[in-house]
C-alpha cells in the first residue's frame, strides 16, 4: 500500500504511546513475520488514550492533508488474506491539512470503547485491534503507522455451571460413566472428574483426555471447520477392570486456550471440546466428545 | 521363540537403562543450572522409560531402581526452593502438567513428599491425593512399582503418633487409611497380573508374579510399623480392612501370601486378641489356598508367644484361643471340600502342637483334637496316602513326645480311634513309636485298664490283623517288633499285687491271642513278670492265708503253667523247658513242693518228648541239673525221682564227652553245699567214677577212630570236681583217689598216642599249680592236701 514510502526514506517517525503505557499490562502477540512483541492489553469499555508524536526527519517537512488516528477492530480470514473486515472503526482527526516541521504531539482519546470481541489468532481467522495513524498526503501516498493492542474481556463466574455427567458404552463391550466437574471452565481452571468403568470386555491400553479446539469460519456453504488438538493428557495407563474409578485432574493453564467464541460477528466461532479417548490393545480408539465452555475470568492479581 | 524373548528382554532393558542414563545426564545438567523447566522436561523423559511393557517384573525392577536413584536427586532439588524459586504448592501443580501419566505420577509423588515435608498442607491431604491419583495407572507392573515408590517416599512422612507430621488435622487414622488404600490398590493390581496371562505362559507368569509379592506385603509391614496402630485400631480398622481385601481378591497366591504376611508382621498379642476375626477369614479363602500352612504358622507363633512368658497365658484362656482355633479349623475343613485328607490332618497336627504347648494341662483339648480328627476320618476307607499316614503318626506321636508319658495317651478316648484309621503298616509304626516312648521315659503302666488300652493301641503288633499278607512280613522286622513288645511287657507293673495280677491276666489274655509266631517273644517277659510278682508275694504268703486273696502264688503258678503250655503249640521246647525250670525254682522258693514237682515233670516230659537235638539236649540237661541242684523243697522221694531221672538222662546223651560232663555235673545233685543241704558223698563218688569211666571210654573211642587219644581235658575237668568235693570235705573223696587221677592224667599225657594240646596242658598245669598252692598255703587245707603228690 505504501510502496512509495519504501522507495524513499520515510520522511518522518510516528510513535504512538499510551497514556498509561508504563503501568498497563503488556502481553505478547505474534506478528505475521513470526516475531513476538509485547503490546498493551485492554478490555472493552476502557478508555484508550495516548499521544501520537510525529517527528519529521531532520530538515524535512511533512506536508499533509490531515492527520487522523483510527481505532480498528478487524477480522481477517486467511482464505481472504489481506482483506480486513472492520467491525469496529473509530476515527479521531488530529490535525487539519498543513505542514509539520518539527516534532509534534497529538493527544488522543477514545473513551469507553466498545470492544466486544477478543483479540484472537486462529488457524483460519484472526481478530485484531489496532490503532492506525494516517498522515494523508495527496501525491506521495499516506504515511501510516499501526499500533497493535490486545483486547481481552473478562466474564463473571457463570451463575449456572453444571457438571457434565454421562454414561456411554458399546453394548456388552465397554460401559463407562464419566464426569467432569463443570461445563464451564476458565482459562486457568482445573478439570476435575472421574471415569468409572461399569463394564470392560476389551483390553484397553490407555485412556487420554484431549482438549480440542474447533474453529469454524464463514457461514452457510462456505463454512470451514478446523479442529486442533491442543492437549493430549494421558489419564490412564493399562487396562482397568470393572469397578475401577480413574481420577481426572487436568490443569488448563499450560495450554494456549482462548475463551469460547460463539459466532463472532457472524464470521467465526471457536469452541472447545473435551475428548475422552480410550485405546485398546489393537489401537482401536473409542471416544466421546463433550463441549465445554471456556471463559476468561478476571485475574485477581494484575 | 522363548529364547529370543529372553535375549530381547535383555536388549530392551539395556535400551531402557540407556534411555534413563541419557535423560538423567541432561537432568543433572539442568539440576546444576537450577533450571526447573529443563529439569522437569528431562526427568519426565527419563521416567518415560518406565512406560515400557516389554520387561518381566524382574527386569523392570532393575529399570525402576535406576530411575529411583535419580528421583532421589530430583527430590533434593525440589526440596530447595532457593534453587528453583517455585513454591512447593506451585511445584505440585506444575508437575501435573506432564502429559504422560506415569512420569507425571512419579514426579507428583516426589514433589508430594517434599510437600508434606514442607508442612504447607496437611500430610493427610497430600497423601490422600497421591494415593487417589495413582489410580490412573492400571497396568499391574507399572502400577505396582509406582505405588511402591509412593509407599517408599511416604514411609517416613506418615502422620503417625509422635511423628512430626501428626497434627490436629492429621491423625494416625489418616496414615492408616493411606497405607490401607495403597495396599488395597496394590493387591488388586497384583491379583490382576494373574488374570492377564495366557494359559501356556501361566507357570512363568506365576513365578514372575510371585517375585512382586513383597511389593504388596511391604504395605502390611509399614502398617505394623506405625506406632499409632494399637490393638484397638488394629482390631477395628486395620485387620478387617486387610482381611476384606484378602478375601475379596479371590486369588490363591495373594491370599496365601497375605495371610502369612499378616501373621508374620503383626505382634502375637494382636493376633491373640483378634483371633476370631482372623480365623473367620480362613474359611472364606479360595479352596486351593494352602490354609494349613497359614494356620500352622499362626499357631506356631501363638504357641511360641505363650511359651515366651507365663504372663500371657491368662490371655489365651480369656480369648478362648483353643476353642476358636479348633472351630476355625473345623470350618476351614468343611469349607474346603477338596482339601486332601493330609491337609486336614496336618491342620490337626498343628492344632495339637499348639494346645500341647499352650495348654499342657488340658488333656481334654488333646482328646478333642483327636476326636475331630476321627470325625474327619470316619466313613472313609483306611488311609492310602503316605503323607497322610505320616501326618497321623505325627498327630499321635505329639502327645507322647510332649508328656513323655503314655499314660496320658491312654486316657485319651479318641486315641485308639484315630489309630483305627491307619492301615496295618502304619499302625505298627505307630505302635513302635508308642513303645519307644514308653521305653525312653521308663513309663510304668500300672493299671489293668491302661494295659488293656495300651494293647488295643499296639494291637498291630500283638496279633495278626486282617488283610496282612503273611509273606510281606520281613522276618527281621518281625523280630524287631516283637522284641519291642517284649520290652514293653516289662514296663507293665504295679506295686499292688492284686492290680499286678490283673495286669498279668490282661497281658496273658492278649498274648495268647497273638498267635504262635509271637508267643516265643511275648511269653518269656510275661512269665518273668509273673515270677517277679510271685517273689514279692513269697514272704507274705503266711499272713494272708485264709483270706479271699486272688493274688496267691499258687494261683499265679496256675496261670504260668497254662501260659507255658501254650508254647508247646509253637513249638519251642527249649524255651518252654527253661521257663518251666524258672517257674520250678520260683515254686521252690515259695515252698510249694507239688507245684515245683509239676514244673519239673513238665520239663522232663518236654525233654523226653520234644528236645531231640543233641546239642539242645546237652544244654537242657545242664539247665535241669543246675536248677534241680538248687531245689530244696522236695522231699526225699521226689528228689530221688528227679535226680535219678536227671542222671539217667545225662548218661544217655549222645556224645561221650557230653555224657561225661553231664554225669560229673550230676554229682552236684547229691552234694548241696548248704547248711542242711543233702550231702550224699557216696553217690557223688559214684557219679564221678562213672564220669571217669565214660572219659576213658571216650579216650579209647578216640584212639580207635582217630588214632590219637585226644586231649585229657575231660580228665582234668573230673580232677577239678574231685578237688572241689575234696575241699568240701566229702569223706568219699580221698587224697589217694586224687593222687591216682593225677597219675592217670600224667600217664595219658606222656603216652605215645597223646596229641599235644595246649589248652588241656595248660588246664592241667594250672590245676597242678592250684594243688601246689593249697599245699603250701598252710592251715587245715594244706594238711588235707599233704598226702597229695604232684
Amino acid at each position: 500500500m505504501n510502496y512509495l514510502i519504501g522507495a524513499f526514506k520515510p520522511s518522518c517517525n510516528i510513535s504512538i504511546t499510551f497514556s498509561d503505557g508504563k503501568s498497563r499490562k503488556q502481553v505478547p502477540i505474534k506478528k505475521e513475520n513470526g516475531h513476538t512483541v509485547m503490546v498493551p492489553l485492554f478490555q472493552s469499555q476502557e478508555n484508550i488514550a495516548g499521544k501520537i508524536s510525529i517527528e519529521p526527519i531532520q530538515g524535512k517537512k511533512v506536508d499533509h492533508n490531515g492527520v487522523k488516528v483510527e481505532l480498528l477492530g478487524q477480522i481477517e480470514m486467511y482464505f481472504d488474506r489481506g482483506n480486513f473486515y472492520d467491525f469496529t472503526s473509530l476515527v479521531r482527526e488530529l490535525d487539519v491539512p498543513g505542514d509539520i516541521y518539527e516534532k509534534k504531539s497529538y493527544p488522543f482519546e477514545f473513551s469507553t470503547v466498545e470492544m466486544p470481541y477478543e483479540t484472537y489468532n486462529g488457524a483460519n481467522v484472526r481478530l485484531r485491534y489496532v490503532l492506525k495513524v494516517t498522515i494523508s498526503r495527496g501525491y506521495a501516498g499516506s504515511i501510516v503507522e499501526y499500533q497493535d493492542f490486545v483486547v481481552r474481556n473478562y466474564s463473571p463466574l457463570p451463575s449456572i455451571n453444571n457438571s457434565i455427567k454421562m454414561e456411554v458404552g458399546i453394548e456388552d463391550c465397554l460401559h463407562i460413566e464419566f464426569e467432569y466437574n463443570k461445563s464451564k471452565y476458565h482459562l486457568k481452571d482445573v478439570i476435575i472428574g472421574k471415569i468409572y468403568f461399569l463394564l470392560v470386555r476389551i483390553k484397553l491400553k490407555n485412556m487420554d483426555l484431549e482438549i480440542r479446539r474447533r474453529e469454524s469460519t464463514g457461514s452457510g456453504a462456505n463454512t470451514h471447520v478446523e479442529t486442533e488438538t491442543l492437549a493430549k493428557f494421558e489419564l490412564m495407563d493399562g487396562a482397568p477392570v470393572r469397578g475401577e474409578s480413574i481420577p481426572i485432574r487436568l490443569f488448563l493453564s499450560p495450554y494456549e486456550l482462548t475463551p469460547t467464541y460463539r459466532n463472532i460477528n457472524n464470521k467465526f466461532s471457536v469452541k472447545y471440546y473435551l475428548n475422552l479417548v480410550l485405546v485398546d490393545e489393537e489401537d482401536r480408539r473409542y471416544f466421546k466428545q463433550q463441549e465445554i465452555t471456556i471463559y476468561r475470568l478476571q485475574e485477581e492479581t494484575s | 521363540m522363548m529364547l529370543d524373548g529372553m535375549e530381547d528382554e535383555d536388549k530392551w532393558l539395556a535400551e531402557g537403562i540407556a534411555g534413563i542414563q541419557h535423560n538423567a545426564f541432561y537432568m543433572h545438567r539442568a539440576l546444576d543450572a537450577n533450571n526447573l523447566r529443563e529439569v522437569l522436561k528431562y526427568s519426565a523423559q527419563m521416567l518415560s522409560e518406565l512406560r515400557t511393557s516389554k520387561l518381566s517384573p524382574h527386569k523392570y525392577y532393575e529399570l525402576y531402581m535406576r530411575a529411583f536413584d535419580e528421583l532421589k536427586k530430583l527430590e533434593m532439588f525440589f526440596k530447595d526452593e532457593s534453587r528453583h524459586g517455585v513454591s512447593v504448592v506451585d511445584l505440585y501443580e506444575l508437575v501435573q502438567h506432564a502429559g504422560n501419566i506415569l512420569p507425571r505420577l512419579y514426579l507428583l509423588c516426589t514433589v508430594g513428599s517434599v510437600y508434606i515435608k514442607s508442612k504447607e498442607a496437611p500430610a493427610k491431604d497430600v497423601l490422600k491425593d497421591l494415593v487417589e491419583m495413582c489410580l490412573g495407572v492400571q497396568h499391574p507392573i507399572r502400577g505396582l512399582f509406582l505405588r511402591s515408590y509412593l509407599a517408599q517416599v511416604s514411609r517416613d512422612k506418615l502422620p503417625d503418633i509422635g511423628s512430626e507430621y501428626e497434627g490436629d488435622a492429621d491423625t494416625v487414622m489418616d496414615a492408616v487409611e493411606f497405607v490401607l488404600q495403597n495396599f488395597t490398590e496394590m493387591n488388586k493390581l497384583w491379583v490382576r497380573l494373574q488374570l492377564q496371562g495366557p494359559g501356556r505362559l501361566r507357570e512363568k507368569l506365576e513365578k514372575e508374579r510371585s517375585e512382586l509379592r513383597d511389593l504388596v506385603g511391604k504395605n502390611l509391614h509399614v502398617l505394623s510399623q506405625i506406632e499409632g496402630v494399637d490393638l484397638e485400631m488394629y482390631k477395628d480398622t486395620v485387620l478387617p480392612r486387610v482381611l476384606e481385601q484378602i478375601v475379596n481378591c479371590k486369588d490363591e497366591l495373594a491370599q496365601y501370601y497375605l495371610m502369612d504376611c499378616i501373621i508374620q508382621v503383626f505382634p502375637d498379642e494382636y493376633h491373640l486378641q483378634t483371633l476370631e476375626t482372623l480365623l473367620s477369614a480362613c474359611p472364606q479363602l479360595q479352596p486351593t489356598v494352602d490354609i494349613k500352612t497359614v494356620l500352622s504358622q499362626l499357631m506356631d507363633r501363638l504357641s511360641n508367644y505363650a511359651v515366651s512368658s507365663t504372663d500371657v497365658l491368662p490371655e489365651f484362656l480369656q480369648v478362648e484361643a483353643f476353642a476358636k482355633l479348633s472351630s476355625a479349623i473345623g470350618r476351614v475343613i468343611e469349607a474346603q471340600v477338596d482339601m486332601p485328607i493330609v491337609g486336614a490332618i496336618s491342620l490337626y497336627v498343628s492344632l495339637l502342637t499348639f494346645t500341647l504347648r499352650v495348654h499342657p494341662d488340658r488333656l481334654d483339648y488333646v482328646d478333642q483334637v483327636l476326636g475331630a480328627c476321627v470325625k474327619k476320618l470316619s466313613g472313609k476307607p483306611k488311609l492310602e496316602d503316605n503323607r497322610a499316614k505320616k501326618q497321623v503318626v505325627a498327630l499321635l506321636s505329639a502327645p507322647l513326645d510332649k508328656y513323655n508319658d503314655i499314660v496320658m495317651a491312654l486316657m485319651l478316648s479318641n486315641y485308639p480311634r484315630v489309630m483305627d484309621h491307619l492301615d496295618n503298616e502304619t499302625n505298627k509304626v505307630m505302635a513302635i513309636v508308642i513303645i519307644q516312648s514308653i521305653m525312653k521315659n521308663n513309663t510304668c503302666i500300672s493299671t489293668a485298664d491302661q494295659v488293656e488300652v495300651l494293647f488295643e493301641l499296639i494291637k498291630g503288633l500283638m496279633k495278626d490283623l486282617d488283610g496282612t499278607a503273611v509273606d510281606e512280613l520281613d522276618e527281621e522286622d518281625f523280630k524287631e517288633e516283637q522284641n519291642s513288645v517284649a520290652r514293653l511287657l516289662h514296663m507293665l507293673y504295679n506295686d499292688d499285687p492284686e492290680e499286678m495280677l490283673k495286669i498279668i491276666c490282661t497281658m496273658k489274655k492278649n498274648i495268647m491271642d497273638g498267635g504262635s509266631k509271637r508267643l516265643p517273644f511275648t511269653v518269656p517277659p510275661l512269665i518273668f513278670s509273673a515270677l517277679r510278682l510271685i517273689r514279692r508275694l513269697q514272704g507274705q504268703d503266711g499272713d494272708v492265708a485264709g483270706e479271699e486273696v486272688p493274688a496267691t502264688p499258687k494261683r499265679i503258678f496256675q496261670i504260668l503253667n497254662q501260659t507255658i503250655e501254650a508254647l508247646s503249640t509253637v513249638p519251642t521246647p527249649e524255651l518252654a523247658l527253661r521257663l518251666y525250670l524258672q517257674c520250678a525254682e520260683a515254686a521252690n522258693d515259695c515252698d510249694l513242693e507239688p507245684v515245683a514237682y509239676e514244673f519239673f515233670t513238665q520239663a522232663f516230659v518236654l525233654y523226653e518228648e520234644e528236645v531231640a537235638d543233641s546239642k539242645a539236649q546237652v544244654t537242657a540237661i545242664h539247665l535241669i541239673i543246675g536248677t534241680l541242684q538248687r531245689m530244696n523243697v522236695f522231699g526225699v522221694e521226689n528228689r530221688d525221682t528227679l535226680t535219678h531221672k536227671a542222671t539217667g538222662y545225662s548218661a544217655k546223651l549222645l556224645k561221650k564227652p557230653d555224657q561225661c560232663r553231664a554225669v560229673y555235673a550230676c554229682s552236684h545233685l547229691f552234694w548241696v553245699d548248704d547248711q542242711d543241704g543233702i550231702k550224699d558223698g557216696e553217690r557223688v563218688l559214684l557219679c564221678l567214677k562213672r564220669a571217669l569211666r565214660i572219659a576213658s571210654a571216650a579216650q579209647q573211642m578216640s584212639n580207635v577212630t582217630r588214632g590219637s587219644s585226644g586231649p585229657v581235658t575231660l580228665y582234668v575237668e573230673i580232677l577239678n570236681k574231685y578237688l572241689y568235693f575234696f575241699e568240701k570235705g566229702n569223706p568219699q573223696i580221698t587224697s589217694a583217689a586224687i593222687q591216682g587221677l593225677l597219675e592217670l592224667i600224667t600217664t595219658e599225657m606222656q603216652s605215645d598216642s597223646a596229641a599235644p594240646n595246649t589248652v588241656s596242658d595248660a588246664f592241667f598245669a594250672s590245676t597242678q599249680r592250684y594243688i601246689q598252692f593249697q599245699k603250701q598255703k598252710g592251715g587245715v587245707m594244706s594238711e588235707k592236701y599233704d598226702s597229695v603228690k604232684v
